[in-house]
């Protein structure tokens, strides 16, 4: 068998995991933090202000018009929602694969996913136009005959989709969490945050009885996340395909959706993983840039995979003879006979996407910090564009010509978009600090096997 | 979740210590004692004689009820109670209402679990006994109750010592 490299460095003892994780909640945060939350927190006030003019004023102040009545929300939903499928991913599909390295990223990958679901649920429901009434979109008893949801709506599977999955995700990360917060409670000092963080920890004591019953549950919840986020990202792609227009109505979609999500989330999670090595020096051991590599390697797969799915979706086009299917891909490469408006996004797209990704070919370039980070932030602005690429060029030029019209991006589109990185990063930024970033209790059974070898083995 | 008894506990430093530990008192015929320790240990649940939990029927269960009640729930309010002609679709249009059943199997069965674990672990308990600080941080420990078969006190602690324990206490409950 292969020699792996150990997946902790440093010889630690179990005390010093426990010390160098629950470092960054026990002291006092340092000026590149502060500054760090401090500019978030900045945008997310202006990304508060950004909502309530938009609540206040209509969807009119966003670019979405007759045809394009999908725009900027829409968009940046699915974009979110798809770095949220990441964390899913490692927290679950890789535990059934008995991936061990995936042990020091679990944690802040979930974390990463239960924010994105939170920043991504907003769109939808502002996307009304009247959020006071978003109470609409489940199916209770009413006065109005009771007129029930329509559930035979792509767009109604969505919000059972997205609230299942943020549900489960939540509970995913806590329990978790539970016997880290009481690692926490055991160690802490003062009154205040010994309260806290027991009542977080349940009141957890670690038997082995207890344990037993842990593990299970871990494994049945993982069982059950693991078609949960293929299935939430399959139905975000129906609120497309199941509509008629050229370019939407396929059946490649949710396994291209799905691909694109892990390869979108894979990508913040190197972004948000190099900079924590960088905050916090003493993770280094534990998020080694063997576990970077890795990540890198998988976006170098799901990025080939996305790849294929634009080429399959140009080749479909050409062979199913459909004029319209045929018109809207040529406009998107910007060829000759077509409008081409949108050519640019859509060749942003493959840049970012399918070209740039393909420097990990390099084992160089996957093992170097600034290369990937670079290439993480593109891969990020490409799968944005692609979410651009496939709702604007589909509704702006359907089948009549007489109906076509361009997307109107106004300021306030951009503002949106921008503003909810605000309130992703202060949440994340805000986590880094409160909760153990690694999972202590999962860390620890990773231990180089062999260790105590010298005084009795396992 | 059983009450709170006085008894001993022994604090080991080492994680084969306690395994071993508990292996060596589960021979002695013990049945009730606790082995505390900051992660899951392989093997533990052998050593300690500890059935395999019943979680996953309670899953199965619930994840049948979420399955069941989604598909009430959408044949009463789209064929029942109020059909609506949605392009020309039967009023029961199962393939259509798929979607629904898969998440509410899934939400009903994780948060069902999520509650028999909480239950079969007694949380959330409100001030929970603490035998030593480091339990949930480099330290094991065995707990034996006073009513477990053969249980004294001084026995038990020279016969914990020579298996390497740190140090011996009396606990007031746990």
């Amino acid at each position: 068998m292969m020699k792996r490299n150990q997946l902790i460095l440093g010889d630690k003892t179990l005390k010093d995991i426990t010390d160098d994780i629950c470092q960054p909640v026990e002291t006092l945060p340092g000026k590149g933090w502060v500054g760090m939350f401090l500019s978030a927190k900045t945008l997310l006030l202006f990304y508060i202000f950004v909502l309530g003019m938009i609540v206040a004023n209509g969807m009119g102040l966003l670019g979405v018009n007759h045809p394009n009545g999908w725009g900027t929300m829409i968009i940046t939903f699915v974009f979110w929602i798809g770095i949220g499928h990441a964390g899913t991913l490692i927290s679950a599909i890789l535990f059934l694969f008995r991936q061990k390295w995936r042990t020091s990223v679990a944690r802040t990958a979930e974390a990463m996913t239960v924010f994105a679901v939170m920043t991504a649920g907003l769109f939808p429901l502002l996307h009304t136009g009247r959020p006071w009434l978003d109470f609409w979109l489940f199916p209770y008893p009413n006065q109005r005959g009771p007129l029930w949801v329509n559930f035979r709506s792509p767009l109604l599977w969505d919000v059972f989709a997205v609230s299942t999955y943020a549900t489960v995700s939540m509970v995913f990360w806590y329990i978790g969490l539970v016997p880290d917060f009481a690692t926490l409670k055991d160690r802490a000092k003062n009154k205040i945050r010994k309260t806290v963080y027991g009542v977080l920890s349940l009141g957890w004591r670690g038997t082995a009885r207890n344990w037993s019953h842990y593990e299970m549950l871990y494994l049945i919840l993982a069982g059950l996340s693991t078609p949960l986020v293929l299935s939430v990202h399959t139905i975000v792609s129906f609120d497309f395909a199941v509509a008629s227009l050229p370019g939407w109505h396929t059946t490649i979609f949710p396994p291209y959706f799905v691909a694109g999500a892990i390869f979108s989330g894979f990508a913040m999670v190197v972004t948000l993983m190099t900079l924590v090595r960088i905050g916090f020096p003493q993770f280094k051991d534990y998020i080694t840039l063997d576990h970077m590599e890795v990540m890198n390697k998988i976006i170098m797969t799901t990025g080939l995979m996305v790849g294929y799915a634009y080429a399959s979706e140009f080749f479909v086009a050409w062979y199913s003879g459909n004029v319209y299917e045929r018109y809207v891909f040529m406009s998107r490469a910007g060829l000759p006979g077509t409008t081409g408006d949108y050519a640019w996004s859509y060749w942003i797209m493959v840049t970012c996407n399918v070209i740039i990704p393909q420097i990990f070919w390099s084992k160089w370039a996957r093992r170097n910090i600034a290369v990937m980070f670079v290439v993480s932030i593109f891969v990020n602005i490409g799968m944005w564009f692609e979410r651009f690429v496939i709702t604007i060029t589909s509704l702006h030029a359907d089948f009549l010509p007489s109906s076509w019209g361009n997307y109107a991006w106004s300021f306030w589109d951009g503002a949106l978009l921008f503003g909810s990185f605000g309130m992703f990063l202060t949440l994340f930024l805000l986590y880094l600090r409160v909760f153990p970033a690694i999972s202590i209790a999962e860390i620890k059974p990773m231990l180089p096997v062999g260790r105590d070898d010298h005084k009795g083995g396992h | 979740m059983a009450k709170l008894m006085p008894g001993l506990a022994a604090i080991f430093t080492e994680e084969h210590q306690i395994l071993e530990a508990a292996r060596k008192s589960r021979d002695l015929g013990m049945t009730k004692f606790e082995a505390i320790s900051p992660y899951p240990i392989h093997g533990m649940e052998e050593a300690c004689g500890i059935k395999r939990s019943s979680i996953p029927y309670v899953t199965f269960i619930a994840g049948s009820i979420g399955l069941t009640s989604a598909l009430a729930l959408t044949w009463y309010t789209s064929a029942y109670d109020w059909p609506i002609n949605v392009g020309g679709k039967p009023p029961f249009s199962l393939p259509a209402f798929i979607p629904i059943m898969f998440e509410l199997t899934v939400l009903f069965a994780a948060l069902a679990s999520v509650g028999a674990l909480f239950y079969h672990a007694g949380i959330p308990r409100i001030d929970p006994p603490t035998i030593d600080p480091d339990l949930t941080s480099h330290k094991f420990a065995i707990f034996v109750p006073e009513n477990e078969t053969g249980y004294e006190a001084k026995k038990l602690e020279s016969f914990y010592k020579d298996l390497g324990a740190e140090y011996v206490k009396k606990v007031e409950a746990y």
